[in-house]
């Protein structure tokens, strides 16, 4: 069954809402006058929560329910890439942690041209180097060694 | 005379050659990526500006300024001559703008767009040396009600006057100001939503959020789109206009203008409304409105300097109130609290050259756009034809290393990637992600405004509705709440 985008929206923030009530029950609440650090998100979870309602509610009233074409290959690769840069960075530097990232951004695309994508790596990569370690002198070591 | 003084102030501390060379460095960067097909304003400037950090505030804002300046640039480069609208704003610019690429008369085109976004930035430099002074002394008279009534109707204007759906635009401002929250509660000292995790416990960085929603999901909406459509490759001739263009053009920019200041100044309408009206508005006074649409000069005149007026006029309320119209301005906002900036009326008193100086560079910046661009319209052009997969890979990179260098930590860039695939979620459910970004930035302020109100009140709400200008704001509020529910109304009826 195809659930029209609104109504997916419409779970997903009473979802948030919810999840922030949750956490918030340990937080005192405090009064209206001397409000405690769980007040205002209470009051931002409850009321996320009806936004959240009436969107899905509008939407299920509605007969023209289109299904959403997810594309997850691109953001699993670009995800991907973007976390193998943050975990490399710190243990090899930041030349070899572009190396390593380059490859598995460029599969999001539509092609994977091996060549392009070796020069790209290559040009990118000293070129990332030399803005923000020589010109930016940014603290960072290029390579592992 | 004050405002010759002021401005004096402000022109003297930008023209050192130092903050000259950091707005020429922006400008030309801005345009660089911006006219990378693809890649909206608000995208070049969420990259760019990790570049900015390293800066003391002022040639920092100055920089930023020129990127901004840029990046506007670099989007009408695209939307005339490739008919790829990289925001709202500019989708107005390539109903007249490309045909006239097609018909040869490219380079005219963006020489008057550049031209009137000139003119448009003059007048408005001089709006807000203008207005800014009183605005911000009466706001000097603002208690913790008023800026929370303010913030209030700036967040509820900026979900319902986006484009898009009223509701969703609401939510999404809730969970910005939920985003906003995560952190240690300033009054209890208590970590909120860090589950345990101590990079939390000092909050989610701007930069994560802005790189995250506005360029990583960027990156994978494009990507699943076909390829951009063949690249208009014309040749640009006659890059400077005839003077019947430029005499054509004179007018429309000029009403322009007055259309985007007015829009530019309510918080939330911004320069996508403004564009828009005031393309309709030249239709309706042209003589010949048959023409517009197939590549009228004053079509392209006229929503250029709306657009540029209104983000010049949503400058006042982003510097003298520290409330952002825009999505742009909130990420300006955001550059200047990390630089330990606070917006507000307290920053034309407490450091003026500040002030002055960022008023004063935003014209240079214009100025320099002018200087620096129309000759380079060739090189720019040749840019427009790199293939979106050499360029995705390397916005990935400036990501990643953007959000690594703020605090050198890899948290940071998880995080990113996190709120990366939170915004193409928001993107593909059609949820738009700039008023999330104002709630976040304006949510620790609101929540602190709402505690000292509701203490100083003893714990009386009615102190929002007693004070006058905070009933004010909240009538406004109230007012664009209603009308959003008749609006909600007549599309049942229409669908019924």
């Amino acid at each position: 069954m195809h659930l029209h985008r609104d109504i997916v929206a419409g779970l997903l923030f009473v979802a948030i809402g919810a999840l922030a009530l949750l956490v918030a029950r340990g937080y005192p609440v405090g009064t209206a006058m001397r409000m405690g650090p769980g007040y205002f998100p209470v009051v931002l979870g409850w009321l996320l929560i009806a936004l959240g309602a009436l969107v899905g509610l509008r939407a299920a009233r509605r007969r023209d329910w289109q299904p959403v074409a997810w594309s997850c290959k691109p953001l699993a690769w670009i995800s991907l890439a973007i976390l193998l840069f943050g975990f490399l960075m710190p243990r090899i530097g930041l030349v070899s942690a572009l190396v390593a990232m380059f490859p598995v951004a460029a599969a999001a695309g539509r092609e994977f041209r091996l060549r392009e994508v070796v020069v790209l790596t290559l040009v990118m990569s000293a070129f990332a180097g030399g803005v923000f370690v020589y010109g930016l002198r940014l603290p960072y070591r290029l390579f592992p060694f | 005379m004050e405002l010759a003084g002021n401005l004096a102030l402000g022109f003297a501390v930008a023209f050192s050659a130092e903050n000259l060379a950091y707005c020429f460095g922006g400008v030309a960067l801005g345009t660089l990526i911006g006219v990378l097909p693809g890649i909206g304003p608000l995208t070049t400037i969420g990259l760019l500006f990790p570049l900015t950090f390293y800066l003391p505030p002022l040639p920092s804002l100055i920089m930023l300024s020129g990127i901004y300046y840029g990046a506007q640039y670099g989007g009408a480069i695209t939307s005339i001559l490739l008919n790829l609208p990289g925001e709202t704003a500019s989708a107005v610019t390539c109903l007249d703008g490309y045909p006239m690429a097609r018909q040869g008369r490219g380079g005219a085109a963006l020489a008057v767009s550049a031209l009137s976004s000139f003119l448009a930035g003059c007048i408005g430099t001089l709006l807000i040396a203008l207005a800014g002074p009183p605005l911000g002394e009466w706001a000097l008279a603002f208690g913790p009600a008023e800026y929370f009534s303010l913030m209030l109707m700036g967040l509820v204007g900026s979900a319902v006057l986006t484009q898009g759906d009223a509701v969703k635009g609401l939510a999404m401002v809730v969970v910005g100001l939920l985003i906003g929250l995560v952190g240690t509660d300033v009054n209890s000292g208590m970590a909120r939503y860090a589950f345990d995790v101590p990079e939390l416990v000092d909050g989610i960085g701007f930069t994560v959020i802005a790189v995250g929603l506005f360029a990583v999901a960027e990156i994978v909406t494009n990507l699943e789109r076909r390829e951009p459509q063949a690249v208009f490759t014309g040749p640009i001739v006659g890059l400077m206009p005839g003077a019947r263009d430029l005499a054509r053009s004179f007018f429309p920019a000029l009403r322009g203008t007055g259309v985007g200041a007015f829009f530019g100044l309510l918080p939330g309408t911004g320069p996508a409304l403004s564009s828009f009206a005031a393309y309709m508005l030249e239709k309706k006074l042209a003589r010949d409105p048959a023409r517009f649409g197939k590549g009228a000069i004053e079509g392209v005149a006229a929503p250029e300097a709306a657009n540029n007026a209104a983000a010049q006029a949503s400058f006042i309320p982003t510097l003298t109130l520290g409330i952002p119209g825009t999505a742009v301005m909130t990420l300006m906002l955001g550059a200047m609290v990390m630089q330990g900036v606070t917006p507000g009326p307290q920053v034309m008193t407490a450091n003026p050259a500040l002030f002055w100086g960022i008023v004063a560079s935003m014209w240079i910046g214009n100025l320099m756009l002018l200087v620096l661009n129309l000759p380079l319209v060739g090189v720019w052009v040749r840019l427009l034809r790199v293939p979106y997969r050499w360029l995705f890979p390397c916005i990935v990179m400036f990501c990643a290393i953007g959000n690594y260098s703020v605090n050198n930590n890899s948290v940071d860039v998880y995080l990113c990637a996190a709120v990366g695939v939170l915004g193409y979620v928001f993107a593909k459910l059609e949820c738009e992600p700039a008023p999330l970004l104002l709630g976040y930035v304006l949510g620790p302020l609101m929540e602190e405004h709402l505690r000292r109100a509701m203490l100083l009140s003893r714990g009386d709400p009615s102190v929002f509705f007693t004070r006058p200008i905070s009933l004010a704001f909240m009538l406004a509020t109230l007012l664009v709440l209603v009308i959003m529910l008749k609006g909600l109304r007549l599309g049942v009826e229409r669908r019924a």
